[in-house]
């Protein structure tokens, strides 16, 4: 099977062709997490996880709630 | 559940941001603690129901059971106002804020701060209004973090944003309100509700934010950078409800010369 390259929070990684961002969100165990997603600056909403295919080069961004003011 | 609902029905003072009631018109931050068990009992101990958390990236690698935030102040009990601190400009703050919505499921009321410059973290206005108006146009209810500017409040008001926050000294700082004649014209002018946000060092400031007509006041390092948290949350919820009432009873006028208060008529010497 092949792999393509990602950035997922600005690092690179490889994920296998035609992974889903729930694939790779189960990969990361981030899966049931409270997060959000965007992928090249677009935000895939949850119930697309494992609808929307990551390509080589795409660009995510993976974020969740911390302490802040 | 009933309990929110005696709350609406019994305050005879709510504080109401976008149609919704609050008991509690001190809003914390929840930053700066040393562990998210301080958080909590700072938080319970504030009586605060709105709470600001900022958006980062997540932690890759680290334990995925390691504790998270919501889980530890979970929205189904508090209002979590989430932040775009560390924003210096309006396309960062508005991709902030959309992110934000999809992780709070579509919860829409958010803290808008574009920042200017790091030394002083002061907003930058520009940017500020730019973002806001965006932000609206995309359904968000929007309280704004601003400078004590009279004009620019009102301005942020007309726009639509339902809560307008006045600094009253630099975040972070602890300096106290460094304006309030401004601060207190900003309350004279407007309809919707004002909060100072950033500058509350210690309760007597949060109380003088209060008296001078404020809704609310935010805050997040006037707490946690105390030496006892908990204890100073405890304060601050003291103040800001003393605060209130005593501006609802309204001050004695100030006088020059002393009044006694025991009567003249009676003594015997």
């Amino acid at each position: 099977m092949g792999f393509i390259e990602i950035f997922v929070n600005g690092q690179a990684r490889q994920v296998p062709k035609s992974c889903s961002v729930a694939c790779l969100l189960d990969e990361m165990d981030l899966t049931g997490q409270r997060i959000a997603a965007e992928v090249n600056r677009e935000i895939v909403p949850r119930c697309r996880y494992p609808l929307h295919t990551l390509h080589s080069g795409d660009r995510l961004e993976i974020v969740r709630a911390i302490g802040g003011g | 559940m009933n309990a929110i609902l005696a709350t609406q029905t019994t305050d005879p003072d709510p504080l109401i941001i976008a149609g919704k009631h609050y008991h509690s018109r001190l809003l914390v931050g929840t930053g700066k603690y040393r562990d998210l068990d301080e958080t909590r009992r700072a938080t319970e101990a504030s009586g605060a129901e709105i709470v600001t958390v900022a958006i980062r990236r997540s932690n890759i690698g680290q334990n995925p059971n390691e504790p998270n935030l919501l889980d530890v102040l979970p929205p189904n009990k508090y209002t979590i106002l989430p932040n775009t601190a560390g924003c210096y400009t309006a396309e960062d703050a508005i991709r902030t804020c959309r992110l934000a919505r999809e992780l709070l499921d579509g919860h829409d009321l958010v803290k808008l701060e574009v920042l200017g410059d790091p030394k002083t973290l002061f907003p930058d206005i520009t940017e500020t209004l730019k973002a806001a108006e965006i932000l609206i146009k995309d359904g968000f209810k929007v309280m704004v973090y601003t400078t004590d500017d009279v004009l620019i409040a009102k301005r942020l008001e007309e726009m639509g944003c339902v809560a307008v926050m006045p600094l009253a000294a630099p975040i972070g700082s602890g300096l106290g309100i460094r304006n309030p004649y401004n601060i207190r014209m900003i309350v004279e002018n407007a309809k919707v509700p004002i909060l100072v946000d950033a500058g509350v060092g210690t309760a007597s400031d949060a109380a003088i934010a209060m008296e001078l007509g404020c809704d609310g006041v935010l805050m997040n390092t006037a707490i946690a950078a105390a030496k006892n948290p908990v204890l100073m949350a405890s304060a601050m919820k003291k103040a800001i409800e003393a605060g209130r009432e005593a501006y609802r009873a309204g001050r004695m006028p100030r006088k020059l010369y002393a009044s006694a208060s025991s009567p003249i008529e009676g003594t015997f010497f």
